[in-house]
């Protein structure tokens, strides 16, 4: 069991390299940063892989054992509630290893080209390292506050990578947004830490998912305005996870963290730290689907509500990457409903493991896509994509790649994107008629706004462009390939057996009664955005047009910004804050001011008395003695 | 000695004295003559000293001491107070008591 | 020689010193020696500490030394220190080693100036290192009146009505203070026998409940003013505007924890009774405390304003902790205390280094200075995710202390409570990153700041000396938090035997 504490570097790497590169990158050439990062990335990838091709792969009699290779204790609370530092590896976690390793040395190569000659290399690179510890800390958590304490710190990373360019004032605007809205959703989670660790004494993942544990024995009575605590605390840290997550209404921040250099992008905002919820939720999953079904049901119709508005909102959007970011909202939907309508154990774990295996493809072929539309970005230094057309001539490699990630985003056959995607369809039809009809008319949806997007940039006439667009160097291109090749075969991953539920791997087979619908819908999508877009034309605009008022809306995502301006803004800022300064000032203070003003002029006023005339004062001390001594006398008599 | 003489006598006598010695600070205004008035203030305490320590403790001389404690101390204070008035002559060229009242409030 | 004694005598001898120098280059250099040598010295008060606790020392106060100083009123000068006291020792003595050097520049009365901010710390010292009442207050006293001086003569602004306010406002407390111990010593010896003010010999006895209820609220008023309990913290805000850098630090990171101390070590501790029943009532105003200061610090301009609204925010989260009353809480509070005085002296250090390149503390004329100033800025961030609660920092650990102790409790009052005070992380966060956002990011706002200089040595050596304690306690707080439970227990012990339920 103790074979695994090699693990302990997949995760120290990333540490050294930002303390490295972030003390002392300053004084070296930007390069040799990116060199460094790339290859203290690249050995915690091969470990990881490592990692995972033993924990898989390697002798197991039944089901996958949770092993702790590594634990210390940080800060003691209480004899039982203690935080405790270690590397817990269970299928979840190595998987996410894997993942967040190969994006993350995919984008630490990829930057190499993307970020060349850019003022501040060495700062992106520190805080890349910065992240990946932070996320890699994130998962491999053996208890739920050292998964906050990452939680975090990855919160924190995110801001510094999506304010990287710090003089440019929306950049500023994002970073801050994202971290003030995650934080507002953390302190649900924190609540929800408290709650649960007060219910059950416990920070421990192992005790709390252990299943039919005793801990939560006292949790059935307690109940706060008529829910149960349970709820209460699984709904809280479900929060938390909306929030990293950018559920539906936590979203705001994502579409607006576009503002990062793209490689970040790719790396936190598609493939990795938005998922921190969905495995937070998988983590939880045995509490949450014993303890708090109320909660398991709100995550279902939080996910299947997501997917769809986020859905409709990038139909309209023409910034490219703010396209791809409704798009990962709606696939994060897509994840959080498949763990909202999953049973545990077996068959019944089906949306589990479908919502794993999701988050899987899902970070290959977004990340894909991300660093497509970087690549294309870098062409033609726009986010706009009417400004972009006809690319497919100038950046070969790039179109093919990305053709392969909108097919796979898409669900066609046989690539990895149709199995995960069916596989959530096939949960939600046992589970929840209604979500399974949204999903399956979201489906169609993700089909053509990829789609359009895709006619437009590479297809349709060439744009007037300021230079020529060329293929962008190698240190992009490969990991554009790397990411297709993966795109593409990872659908053949045997997770029903490797990531399940209850650690025992079940048997499923394609389900085609939901298999061909989804596929037919799917090319339905396709076959309407080639109808529209693929050569330019004025159906678009006057459909968007007849629409209306309805279309204004979508296109500015329904005004949730707007809405959360008003409240900030307006209500927190101005009728919160803004008296609260004021009442500090004009009544607090000057209450305290005035005792003083007070003494002063009271002073003021009797001063008269002392007139200096030395015989008065003689008199008067004469006169109270002799009164004090009469009235003496006259009381002893 | 003193026989025959009651300890009343005493007392009224340095009573007497005493409000002599309190109206005479109080109403007169040059500062040499109410320092003049201090003294006879402070001689009736010292009348008062001897007379109780003759009449309650004689064989004891704690009084005595008290009153030539009194005596000295006053002498001390009669030439700090003259120094006093010096200068404040000096400053205000008369020895009014009402002139100097500078160091009100 | 007692290492206690030595403590305070450090400094006095620096002040000697310092009083026969020439010019601001020996007063600055002698004081830089001196408290450099404190802070060995503390060092290795802390080790001693450690090991001798370790070898199995159980008495609940360490180095102790007693002498009699007024017999008729059974006064001493009793020392000695717990794992508490040590490490607002080690507090302070980071914050003045600091504070040296964010003054190294000044050269107004030089030699005054230095000698009047070690004299207050020697005060500090001798608070923290006290076990008798009557020195703790004598201590305590001495440490007010050169404050008066710095800011009066050394700060900006309205620096003589501020200089008033603030003293004025605390002498008062210390008159309640006042109070609370002569309550305290005169109930000292219910069965007869003679009084003390001895703290340990008073913890042993049980005060009546009657004069506990009268004098609680004096004593513990008293300490919370300076603690900044609400509505009682309104010198803060004046004050620490007017003061000037060193003084601020001080005052912010190591004298406002005197309140602190004295609310548990005085108040609560030989009081309990009293302060079961009376707890909820400071709850309440600590949590106005915490929600409101963090409110009216999103709207102010000033620097330092803004900062010493966070003080109160966070200054009140220390309150509100000891009134939990279980040893999870107290140990946040201590821990808050720590790091809160370590990154508010942090920040006003920055701000004092800002306002000298700037000349002005308002936000709104400065912008985008991370390009210009990157060290400091890069430090002022630091600082700023400190103050937000950022794992790695100290600010976490004793916040995240505080909650969970907090939540502990069984009584759903102080839960809901709790509740409402963990939400001022969010809005801790809100006028950080304002400020941050404001300040520091986005483009430059005035041409003129364009060639700025960056920090200088003494400057970053005094930052990075606060960064590395803010970040060691963040990283590695076990052992603090240890020590600080284990001095925590009697106490808690205490508190407990009278819990009602």
């Amino acid at each position: 069991m103790t074979g695994y504490t090699y693990t302990v570097f997949i995760i120290l790497i990333p540490l050294v390299m930002f303390l490295v590169t972030g003390l002392l990158g300053m004084k070296w050439k930007p390069i040799i940063s990116g060199l460094l990062g790339t290859i203290g990335m690249g050995t915690s990838w091969t470990l990881s892989l490592i990692t995972a091709a033993s924990y898989f792969f390697g002798h197991h009699a039944e089901g996958f054992q949770t092993i702790i290779p590594f634990e210390m204790k940080w800060l003691q609370f209480t004899d039982s509630l203690i935080i405790k530092m270690g590397i817990l590896l269970d299928p979840i976690s190595v998987m996410m290893l894997v993942v967040i390793t190969t994006i993350s040395f995919m984008v630490h190569l990829y930057s190499i080209g993307y970020m060349h000659g850019e003022v501040g290399f060495q700062r992106f690179y520190a805080f890349l390292s910065l992240f990946t510890f932070s996320m890699l800390g994130l998962v491999i958590a053996t208890n739920i506050f050292q998964m906050y304490i990452f939680w975090e710190l990855v919160g924190v990373s995110s801001f510094l990578l999506i304010g990287f360019y710090y003089q440019k004032p929306s950049a500023v605007a994002a970073s801050k947004k994202a971290f003030i809205v995650t934080r507002f959703a953390d302190l649900g989670f924190l609540i929800g830490i408290l709650i649960l660790s007060f219910i059950t004494g416990t920070f421990d993942f192992g005790k709390l998912t252990e299943p039919g544990t005793a801990i939560f024995g006292s949790a059935a009575s307690m109940s706060f305005m008529g829910i149960s605590a349970m709820t209460w605390a699984m709904t809280l840290i479900f929060i938390g996870g909306a929030g990293k997550s950018a559920m539906f209404p936590l979203h705001i921040w994502l579409p607006d963290a576009m503002e990062g250099p793209t490689p970040v992008s790719a790396l936190i905002h598609a493939a990795t730290m938005v998922v921190a919820g969905v495995f937070l939720v998988a983590r939880m999953f045995p509490v949450i689907h014993f303890q708090a079904p109320a909660a398991q049901e709100i995550i279902g119709y939080v996910g299947g509500f997501t997917s769809l508005f986020a859905a409709v909102i990038a139909i309209t959007q023409y910034d490219i990457k703010r396209v791809l970011a409704f798009s990962t909202l709606s696939q994060l939907g897509y994840m959080m409903l498949a763990l909202g309508v999953s049973g545990y154990g077996g068959e019944e774990g089906l949306g589990y493991m479908a919502s794993m295996f999701h988050l899987f493809t899902h970070a290959m072929f977004k990340a894909l896509l991300f660093l497509g539309a970087g690549s294309i970005i870098h062409a033609v230094h726009s986010n706009n994509m009417y400004d972009m057309g006809g690319l497919r001539k100038y950046l070969p490699i790039t179109h093919i790649t990305f053709l392969i990630a909108c097919l796979t985003i898409a669900g066609v056959p046989f690539l990895s994107g149709f199995f995960s995607k069916d596989e959530i369809l096939v949960a939600a039809l046992h589970h929840n008629k209604l979500l399974f009809a949204v999903e399956f008319i979201v489906a169609g949806l993700t089909a053509f706004y990829m789609f359009r997007l895709y006619f437009c940039v590479f297809w349709g006439k060439d744009r007037h462009y300021h230079h020529t667009p060329h293929e962008s160097p190698l240190t992009m291109t490969i990991p554009l390939m790397f990411l297709a090749v993966a795109s593409v075969f990872a659908g053949y991953l045997p997770f029903t057996e490797l990531v399940t539920s209850d650690k025992l791997g079940f048997e499923s087979e394609m389900n085609y009664m939901v298999a061909v619908p989804s596929v037919l819908i799917g090319l339905l999508g396709i076959g309407l955005a080639w109808i529209l877009y693929k050569k330019e034309s004025e159906v678009p605009a006057k459909l968007a047009k007849s629409w209306g008022i309805l279309y204004t809306a979508t296109y500015n995502k329904f005004y949730f910004d707007e809405i959360y301006l008003f409240v900030t803004r307006k209500i927190i800022f101005n009728y919160i804050s803004r008296p609260i300064a004021w009442f500090d000032r004009h009544i607090i203070d000057a209450f305290m001011v005035g005792i003083g003003l007070t003494t002063e002029k009271v002073s003021y006023k009797i001063k008269g008395m002392q007139s200096g005339q030395l015989q008065h004062y003689a008199f008067a001390f004469v006169a109270g003695t002799l009164a004090l001594a009469l009235s003496m006398i006259y009381l002893m008599m | 000695m003193i026989q025959g003489i009651p300890l009343e006598h005493f007392l009224v006598v340095s009573t007497i004295m005493f409000f002599i010695g309190v109206c005479g600070f109080i109403i007169r205004r040059n500062l040499i003559t109410m320092l003049m008035a201090i003294e006879l203030i402070l001689n009736s305490v010292n009348i008062n000293f001897v007379v109780f320590n003759r009449y309650l403790y004689p064989d004891q001389l704690q009084g005595q001491f008290f009153s030539l404690f009194i005596v000295g101390i006053a002498a001390a204070e009669a030439s700090v107070a003259i120094a006093l008035i010096i200068n404040i002559y000096r400053n205000v060229k008369n020895i009014e008591v009402e002139n100097v009242n500078e160091m009100k409030f | 020689m007692n290492i206690l004694t030595l403590l305070v005598l450090i400094p006095v001898l620096t002040m000697v010193v310092v009083l026969f120098t020439k010019d601001y280059k020996g007063a600055r250099l002698a004081s830089a020696i001196g408290m450099g040598i404190e802070l060995i010295a503390t060092v290795y008060l802390v080790l001693a500490y450690l090991a001798a606790r370790k070898t199995g020392m159980m008495h609940e106060m360490l180095f102790t030394s007693d002498f009699m100083w007024y017999p008729s009123l059974n006064i001493h000068f009793a020392f000695g220190v717990d794992g508490i006291a040590v490490a607002m020792i080690g507090l302070t003595s980071i914050v003045i080693f600091a504070g040296i050097f964010a003054s190294w520049e000044l050269q107004f009365l030089t030699k005054e100036f230095f000698v009047s901010l070690i004299l207050l710390v020697t005060a500090v010292y001798g608070f923290f290192i006290s076990l008798d009442l009557f020195t703790m207050f004598l201590f305590y006293e001495l440490a007010l009146i050169p404050m008066y001086l710095l800011i009066g003569l050394w700060g900006t602004g309205p620096k003589e009505k501020s200089a008033m306010k603030l003293t004025l406002m605390l002498m008062a407390g210390s008159a309640l203070i006042m109070v609370g111990i002569l309550g305290l010593y005169y109930n000292s010896a219910p069965g007869g026998g003679p009084l003390t003010f001895n703290i340990i010999e008073i913890s042993k006895i049980s005060i009546p409940v009657a004069a506990q209820r009268f004098f609680f609220p004096f004593a513990f008023v008293g300490f919370g003013i300076l603690g900044a309990l609400f509505p009682f913290h309104t010198w803060s805000p004046d004050g620490h505007a007017s003061a000037p850098t060193a003084v601020s630090m001080l005052h912010a990171g190591v004298l406002m924890k005197l309140g602190g101390y004295g609310c548990f070590r005085v108040a609560m501790f030989l009081m309990p009774q009293a302060a079961q029943e009376m707890a909820w009532i400071f709850i309440i105003l600590t949590t106005i405390s915490v929600v409101y200061g963090a409110f009216s610090a999103i709207w102010q301009t000033d620097l330092k304003f803004i900062n010493a609204y966070s003080s109160v925010s966070h200054c009140g989260l220390v309150i509100f902790a000891l009134l939990m009353m279980n040893e999870t809480a107290m140990d946040g509070a201590i821990l808050q205390m720590i790091s809160h005085g370590l990154m508010t002296a942090l920040f006003f250090a920055l701000i004092g280094m800002i306002y000298g390149r700037t000349h002005t503390r308002d936000i709104r004329q400065m912008g985008g200075l991370m390009k210009v100033i990157p060290f400091l800025a890069v430090v002022y961030m630091i600082a700023g995710f400190a103050s937000l609660g950022l794992p790695g920092l100290s600010g976490f650990v004793a916040e995240m202390t505080v909650f969970v102790g907090s939540f502990q409790h069984q009584d759903m009052f102080h839960r809901v409570v709790t509740v409402i005070v963990a939400s001022s992380i969010v809005i801790t966060a809100v006028y950080i990153l304002k400020v941050v956002g404001v300040l520091l990011l986005g483009p430059l706002k005035d041409q003129h700041h364009a060639d700025l200089e960056d920090a200088k040595w003494y400057e970053k050596l005094s930052t990075v000396t606060l960064v590395l304690a803010v970040a060691a306690i963040g990283i590695a707080p076990l052992w603090l938090s240890d020590t600080i439970v284990a001095s925590l227990k009697p106490i808690v012990a205490r508190l407990a035997m009278v819990i009602p339920f």
